[in-house]
């Protein structure tokens, strides 16, 4: 029964988004990008770094403002749902699945395609998988956010407010924190801190793949230096699973007992 | 048919409900009135399950509804703002509706075709009138024949025409035993198909009666009149149960 139901929300939920103009510009954008980098620069390591540039930058922040808005947008018919006898969980639980398919989807179109066709390495692949986890747990965030704001606007105001710490406050963050405590020994706290950004670790998971890791910056030499390519790879896939899990297990737990 | 205990809701320091107890039979249309804010729409949700409250209990046919969901299958629910996935057409939202519901094979589509929806099934909700919206979620309340109707302001946006089949649809499905909650804020609207009056205020019940017999103690013969009279005199009936 919860299965059942699950899938025919998702279903119905896949079948609007794919007429989404957003979700569409947002596949056009990505493909125009993923192609003119990927095709312009002859050396393909750095094709794929401006690529991963470009994830890092679009995927955190598209997803999480347009997860946001359209679960706020689908308030009254989560409702109509709900008085169909749906349970809470599996309700929110098939929007999450719906709109993190339909931005993976679309990522996997626009940059993963491209990638693949014009690109193919190990490293396209890694590339492919951060950008898809990045998706989820930007989704999952929002899905968070929606449980926990009454107000659509507010929630807006969260979803810009996480996306922008974690895409530029946090480095900024850890930069500071590198600068004032130099004189002491801080790899291995630099290291945890670093998981508590999922963008950072979205970003090594390639550049562990890259031999340009060590001039990548601090962040992809440490993670080489004490972990190597196999078990840094495999701790930032955990802790990226981690950053879904949390927040969505999270978001079921609220929503249970939400007034709606 | 629904029994509702002691139910107590509030929303932080504000008081939605307050002590409401109310019984509610079989084969009677009861219109929730009152000013907004007075509870109305948080009394409809808490029998849907969609508010959750902090005293109280609401016994739907001997059942405690937080003990199980499925009771909410018997309920056909109207919403007061109907807002659908907007690139889905109609017939998406009918289908998906159906899906969801599959141990239910009997339609009743009297409403679709009564509001003509089938002529324009592809057309996408974005793309329908405030009032077609309403339409097609009457149709979805109607649509597999329940036990109990929650309607909340059901003929706020129709025209007087679909309104005026709204209300002969709800007199039909009455007279086979159904039990119908509406609430609006057009009072004439409700003048001929009301059989019951729950006047809510401040989350509490002010007056739970028979409208045959408010117009006789107050001798007036509109709706909008009597409660005028009511609250004029407050002239307060206990409830009747």
């Amino acid at each position: 029964m919860l299965h059942t139901d699950m899938k025919t929300i998702v279903k119905y939920i896949l079948l609007d988004l794919f007429k989404n103009k957003t979700i569409l510009v947002y596949t056009f954008i990505l493909a125009v990008l993923a192609v003119s980098v990927l095709s312009m620069s002859g050396n393909s390591s750095k094709g794929l770094l401006s690529l991963l540039n470009i994830t890092l930058l679009f995927v955190p922040i598209i997803s999480i403002l347009f997860a946001t808005i359209y679960f706020f947008n689908s308030m009254e018919f989560i409702e109509l749902l709900l008085a169909q006898s749906v349970r809470r969980k599996t309700m929110i639980l098939a929007e999450y699945c719906g709109v993190a398919s339909a931005l993976s989807i679309a990522y996997l179109l626009g940059v993963g395609l491209p990638s693949v066709l014009l690109n193919y390495s190990p490293a396209s692949i890694t590339l492919i998988f951060s950008g898809i986890f990045l998706t989820l747990i930007f989704t999952a965030i929002a899905l968070l956010i929606f449980v926990v704001f009454k107000d659509k606007t507010k929630g807006i105001g969260a979803a810009i407010i996480t996306a922008l710490f974690f895409t530029l406050l946090f480095d900024g963050l850890l930069l500071s924190f590198i600068y004032s405590f130099s004189e002491y020994p801080i790899d291995k706290p630099l290291l945890g801190l670093i998981s508590f950004n999922p963008v950072d670790l979205g970003r090594i998971l390639v550049l562990l793949q890259l031999d340009v890791a060590v001039m990548m910056g601090y962040s992809g030499a440490l993670f080489k230096e004490f972990m190597g390519s196999v078990i840094g790879s495999v701790y930032t896939l955990g802790c990226m699973s981690l950053w879904v899990l949390i927040p969505l297990a999270a978001s079921v737990r609220k929503f249970k007992r939400k007034d709606l | 048919m629904i029994s509702i205990t002691h139910l107590t809701k509030t929303f932080g320091k504000f008081k939605a409900l307050d002590d409401v107890t109310l019984h509610f039979e079989r084969g009677t249309t009861i219109s929730l009135l009152g000013p907004n804010g007075s509870g109305k729409t948080t009394l409809i949700k808490s029998i849907l399950g969609l508010v959750i409250p902090e005293k109280g209990s609401i016994i739907i046919d001997g059942d405690e509804i937080r003990s199980n969901v499925s009771y909410r299958s018997r309920i056909g629910y109207m919403p007061q703002i109907g807002r659908y996935p907007e690139n889905m057409t109609i017939k998406q939202v009918i289908d998906m509706i159906k899906e969801m519901r599959k141990e239910c094979t009997v339609y009743d589509n009297e409403l679709i075709n009564g509001f003509g929806l089938t002529a324009i099934q592809h057309k996408t909700m974005r793309s329908l009138s405030g009032g077609t919206r309403q339409k097609v979620s009457a149709c979805l309340a109607f649509l597999f024949s329940p036990d109990i109707y929650i309607l909340d302001e059901p003929t706020a946006g129709l025209d007087p025409l679909s309104s005026e089949l709204l209300k002969e649809k709800i007199r039909k499905e009455r007279a086979k035993g159904k039990l119908f909650l509406i609430t609006s804020h057009v009072l004439s609207d409700l003048d001929d198909i009301t059989s019951h009056i729950v006047y809510l205020q401040d989350g509490k019940v002010m007056f739970y009666n028979e409208v045959d017999e408010l117009k006789r103690s107050t001798g007036e013969n509109k709706l909008n009149k009597v409660i005028a009279t009511i609250m004029q005199e407050d002239l307060l009936i206990d409830a009747t149960y």
